[in-house]
């Protein structure tokens, strides 16, 4: 990349690959923020023209709209906090020599492989349904009356499938950053008369503090965009509508394009401000 | 106090046996150096002294307390890794002071121990910076700050001065040698440089494959090594280990000469041979000889002044005093 010629060619040769990427990303982008700006209703009359910032009011005001907001973060949290948990955990005991090992952690891996809609089916058929599922026969076997999980427990039932498909993530993240860990520190500390539990929460717990607030970045991101899970499961009832599921909820079930778009506009904000926020916190982490 | 017995120690992992039945005492305040080739158990052994690895059978005991199956922590012993193992996320002050955090002293004491570790090894103006903003020297110091705030009943080093660059070497090797003048505490040292060994230690334990070899006061070591392999390992250069008829002369199976006993004439002398390589350090000259016809190369130490270049034909006599003499087993004859 020395010479003048060299650096021409390789921005010629990017040029295809960015133009798309920011086609991709740019043209989207542009049609939301235009259509908030209009009332669209394309089976009823379609483009009816500007009106101003009365999309962003209406899709405030409405009465799901903080709802949808707190079961949004609810699922974050409640994802994030199972994963990292978890996944500390399991990392550390798949960490372990023990016999087996590349196929455990294949299958451990594995979830993450199941695409959600199929994931949260099963989940839903073969787990949480009340008269055929595996936990109605379950709680039959014990003499107790199987729970409708999807409707009595709803929001639990989500982050419980969310996080069997998202806990592979963190842990596969947690156990390469664990193997990483100089052993001799380990050693030190155990000479230095630090019991296992010391061991873990002054050596180990430190040296995870940056891979934990990567997986805490990427599962933000992702998370704050599932739907599937929600789409095939309870359709947003029960109090798990989240913001990505309202504004689906209002672009095709209401067919308000410009009220859905003002929406996803909002969603846009919020996902930038927790990653500046994030990106902050692993900024720090990084520094060390 | 600090008086570390290990009676018919072994250590094997599966089948394979690192250390053979091996008894060993180390005195109270005294500077032990275990010194032998990669791969002989000299690690091992510490890591067996110090608990991190269960001995296979056999006893250790430190001040005649039996602490074979003591926890690591318990054993009053600190050790200086290899890698140092300094914790990347604390400060110097809180890497010194997690032993003493570990044991639940108050945060006074601590601090007083801590600065007064830092005094003695220059650390007070970095206490607050991070491992990583530290040199190589400066880390192993705080390794050692680690260790001797605890005022252990021993120190154990591992290879502590590998990582070093050379002239930084020769300065830590002072220091240890310092410490342990002031602190008067039993430590065991491990390295693979004979001349660390040489330099630092009260006793070497020589090892081969687990077994030991030889132990023994550096100057014992060599004026009277018991084998050919203690023979070969201690002195630098190398001892020249002469077989054959010239051998049969002093009526040994091998004769031993070292590089320093052997001097050097244009003109006339008991043996000769062609200079190879002359190595000037300007105090001493060494020549590697070929073509002697009694080994592939003899190495010889001259004054610095002295001036034959490659191929030199140069004639050399050993002191009769000193020669080594060998049997057929390798084993010293008296």
């Amino acid at each position: 990349m020395a010479t003048k010629a060299s650096r021409a060619a390789a921005r010629l040769m990017l040029a295809p690959a960015v133009i798309l990427l920011l086609g991709w990303m740019l043209v989207p982008l542009t049609m939301t923020v235009i259509f908030s700006f209009k009332r669209y209703l394309p089976m009823r009359g379609g483009d009816l023209g500007w009106v101003g910032f009365e999309n962003y009011v209406r899709f405030v005001s409405s009465s799901a709209f903080w709802p949808a907001v707190q079961s949004t973060l609810m699922i974050v949290g409640g994802v994030l906090l199972i994963t990292v948990v978890l996944g500390v955990l399991l990392a550390i005991l798949l960490d372990q020599p023990m016999w087996g090992q590349g196929i455990v952690r294949i299958l451990v891996i594995a979830p993450f492989f199941v695409m959600p809609t199929v994931s949260a089916l099963v989940w839903k058929n073969m787990f949480m349904d009340p008269v055929n599922g595996l936990f109605a026969h379950l709680w039959r076997f014990f003499g107790a009356t199987p729970v409708s999980w999807l409707s009595e427990a709803s929001m639990p039932s989500i982050i419980l499938i969310v996080s069997w498909q998202w806990l592979p993530f963190a842990t596969l993240i947690l156990l390469t950053a664990i193997q990483s860990l100089d052993s001799e520190q380990l050693e030190a500390a155990e000479m230095d008369g630090a019991p296992p539990l010391s061991r873990f929460i002054y050596i180990t717990l430190p040296h995870l503090a940056r891979a934990i607030t990567i997986v805490v970045l990427i599962q933000t991101i992702f998370l704050l965009a599932i739907f599937a899970e929600i789409f095939v499961t309870t359709q947003g009832a029960f109090g798990t509508r989240t913001l990505t599921y309202l504004i689906f909820q209002r672009v095709l079930e209401s067919q308000n394009v410009g009220l859905g778009s003002a929406g996803g506009v909002y969603a846009i904000i919020l996902a930038n401000i927790l990653a500046l926020f994030l990106m902050r916190i692993v900024g720090k982490n990084l520094d060390r | 106090m600090g008086r570390i017995v290990l009676d018919q120690v072994t250590k094997s992992f599966g089948d394979v046996t690192v250390i053979p039945p091996l008894d060993l005492t180390i005195e109270d305040g005294e500077f032990a150096v275990f010194v032998g080739p990669s791969g002989c158990g000299k690690s091992t052994l510490l890591r067996l002294i110090a608990g991190l690895e269960d001995v296979t059978s056999g006893a250790i005991r430190i001040d005649g307390e039996d602490a074979t199956s003591i926890s690591p922590a318990k054993r009053g012993l600190a050790m200086v890794f290899q890698s140092y193992a300094l914790y990347p996320h604390m400060s110097v002050r809180k890497n010194i002071a997690f032993p003493l955090r570990m044991a639940g002293m108050d945060k006074a004491e601590q601090d007083r121990r801590v600065d007064l570790a830092a005094s003695v090894l220059n650390l007070t103006d970095y206490l607050d910076r991070r491992p990583g903003q530290l040199s190589g020297g400066q880390r192993q110091r705080v390794a050692i700050g680690r260790a001797i705030v605890r005022e252990p009943a021993a120190f154990l080093f591992d290879e502590p001065l590998s990582n070093l660059d050379a002239a930084l070497r020769v300065g830590m090797r002072l220091e240890i040698s310092e410490l342990h003048k002031r602190l008067k505490t039993t430590m065991i040292y491990v390295t693979h440089d004979q001349v660390e060994a040489m330099t630092m230690a009260d006793k070497i334990v020589v090892l081969r494959a687990g077994f030991i070899e030889q132990v023994g006061s550096p100057l014992d070591l060599y004026h009277a090594p018991r084998n050919l392999f203690v023979a070969g390992f201690i002195g630098s250069p190398k001892m020249n280990l002469i077989a054959g008829a010239e051998a049969a002369k002093h009526d040994a199976h091998t004769i031993g000469v070292r590089p320093e006993h052997i001097s050097v004439s244009a003109t006339d002398g008991e043996w000769s041979g062609v200079v190879a390589v002359s190595e000037h350090l300007g105090s001493d000259t060494f020549f590697h000889v070929h073509q002697t016809g009694l080994a592939d190369t003899i190495t010889v130490r001259a004054d610095g002044e002295v001036g034959f270049r490659h191929g030199d034909r140069i004639h050399m006599t050993p002191r009769a005093d000193v020669i080594h003499r060998f049997d057929e087993q390798g084993l010293r004859i008296a």
